[in-house]
């Protein structure tokens, strides 16, 4: 048995280690991913990547915040849109329609969130849903401008990034920037912050947090990185349609965050790989694949409620106790 | 510092606090006592405002606090140890106390070094989640989290609740070390001989209204008294 200072002092080092690693390791297979992939899974991985920002931006404020964000799903369509309406419209440069789509996701966010943080729990969340699906009927029904139910296709990009692997290259450098930024503010002050108002909002209040305006900064952050991931939609996919906003779009980002665990910071990246990966695969075979992900679902509730990452991480987090407290000096 | 006028303070219909009222001056230790659901806790929520009075007033440095947030109370210099030992059970004890902490506004005394130098050791185990603390390390955490917030006041309720003997021992030193640094306290607690030994006057309170108040001599002597309303 080890002095606690050495235990402690080990593991710090063993996460510096890990964390410096990493970003690194994700860069070098990213880049190499396309060079060894045929087109349809380079599409494919680029789409994983930006339903993963997706739906990590909704765990910031889910999973970390405690906040029943019901429809997250606005704050990527209205980015999306705002990306495509500025290319397709407005004929406006990539880079300031890029840097758009974002802010008009958080001024969204800042509005609704403004309007919902007066209310906690299920109260907060229905509220955010009416509101949320407003935003989508405005979409759906302004059709000379929004294109309406048929979205809008064919969005001018630049050539460099119409191409499948052109896309994937931009996607894959932004959501790295994206997923690093997102990772410093969970382990920031602020992060912390949030973690407490989840765990006990009295409490929280009591030691001086304005929770309201903490959540609501929560919630501007997390439609920020949410419309940056509906513009690298659009440069995915080239087309936006309404469906990206519907309710049901929240319902599954959020099932995405409870299937790869929604205390880990890479678990939604992680569930959304599995239910994209679910839905692209499984459906070849058959239009049923939800039933698949109905009973893997079931299974996750009930057998590990932390998620698959939560458990996998809960079970290393174990061992590497046990390995500094054999540790020699 | 603290004047506490006549609140009636409700959960839902239930009229649970009469009248209270109860004055701290600066420096002094003052106690609460009262059997269990006498209302002590409720009137610690009262100040803190997180169970906010229908009626009366309470004045903090002369400034009238009812009605106002309890984050902004914290703010004004008021920190509050709840009795339920309650932490932030996901986070280390370092990351529960670098939240607490307000170092960005005005004067600051206590900070996380600070709480500390009080508590040595939970500087040796900083870096555990405070989900795997004993009852005793979960108060201590507690305490230096409130210090952490930096207040020149502070509610502490019922601190030695359900802890072991040495535990309580540590405590009630810690607790009596605050008078030095000039803190003032208002301590809610069931246990006598902790609060007496601590406190300069007592309040003693009983289904929700104050029935007596003194110097905590008078209270030692007065058997009657202690009999009537504290003995269970």
């Amino acid at each position: 048995m080890v002095a606690p200072s050495l235990s402690l002092a080990y593991r710090a080092r063993s996460l510096l280690r890990l964390e410096t690693l990493a970003f690194p390791t994700a860069a070098a297979v990213l880049f190499l991913l396309p060079l060894v992939l045929p087109e349809f899974y380079v599409y494919f991985a680029a789409l994983v990547l930006v339903t993963g920002l997706f739906a990590t931006s909704l765990n910031l404020v889910l999973g970390y915040g405690g906040m029943y964000q019901f429809h997250h799903a606005v704050f990527y369509g209205a980015g999306a849109y705002a990306f495509a309406l500025m290319l397709a419209k407005a004929h406006a440069p990539l880079w300031p329609a890029f840097l758009f789509a974002p802010l008009v996701s958080a001024m969204l966010g800042l509005l609704i969130g403004a309007i919902c943080v007066r209310l906690s729990k299920l109260y907060f969340g229905m509220l955010q849903l009416s509101l949320g699906s407003l935003v989508w009927a405005v979409v759906f029904r302004w059709y000379s401008f929004t294109g309406g139910g048929d979205g809008l296709h064919e969005i001018p990009l630049p050539d460099a990034i119409s191409t499948t692997r052109g896309a994937y290259y931009l996607t894959a450098v932004v959501v790295l920037i994206c997923m690093v930024l997102l990772y410093r503010i969970v382990n920031s002050p602020f992060g912390k912050i949030f973690q407490a108002i989840r765990d006990n909002p009295q409490r929280s209040e009591a030691i001086g947090v304005d929770i309201r305006l903490h959540q609501l900064k929560g919630e501007v952050l997390a439609a920020f990185f949410a419309g940056i991931a509906g513009a690298l939609y659009v440069v995915v996919e080239g087309s936006v349609v309404p469906d990206m906003m519907f309710w049901t779009a929240s319902m599954e980002v959020m099932v995405m965050c409870l299937l790869g665990g929604w205390y880990t910071f890479l678990g939604p990246l992680f569930g959304a790989a599995v239910i994209l990966g679910l839905r692209t695969f499984a459906g070849i075979y058959t239009d049923h694949w939800p039933l698949i992900l109905g009973i893997i679902l079931m299974a996750v509730i009930l057998f590990f409620p932390e998620g698959v990452l939560g458990l996998l991480l809960r079970r290393a987090n174990s061992k590497m106790e046990l390995s500094t407290e054999t540790e020699p000096e | 510092m603290l004047k506490v006028d006549g609140i009636d303070t409700y959960y839902g219909l239930g009229h649970i606090l009469h009248s209270v009222s109860l004055t701290v001056k600066r420096g002094e230790i003052v106690c609460l006592l009262g059997r269990n659901g006498a209302g002590k806790t409720t009137t610690m929520r009262s100040i803190m405002g997180l169970t906010p009075p229908r009626r009366g007033s309470i004045l903090f440095k002369g400034e009238p606090i009812l009605g106002v947030k309890p984050f902004r109370i914290s703010r004004k210099g008021i920190g509050f140890v709840p009795d339920s030992r309650e932490v932030f059970a996901d986070l280390s004890i370092e990351e529960n106390l670098e939240i607490s902490e307000r170092r960005f506004e005005g004067r600051v005394f206590w900070d996380r070094e600070k709480a500390y130098e009080l508590f040595p050791a939970l500087k040796k185990i900083c870096s555990r989640k405070a989900g795997c603390l004993s009852g005793g390390e979960r108060q201590m955490l507690t305490i230096a989290r409130a210090l952490a917030t930096n207040p020149d006041f502070l509610l502490l309720d019922e601190p030695t609740e359900g802890l072991a003997p040495l535990v309580v021992a540590m405590l009630v030193e810690k607790i009596a070390e605050l008078r030095s640094f000039g803190l003032t306290v208002l301590l809610a607690e069931q246990n006598q001989k902790v609060a007496l030994g601590l406190s300069d006057r007592a309040y003693i309170i009983d289904n929700g209204a104050i029935r007596w108040h003194g110097a905590v001599g008078e209270l030692r002597e007065n058997e009657a008294v202690r009999k009537k309303y504290l003995l269970v």
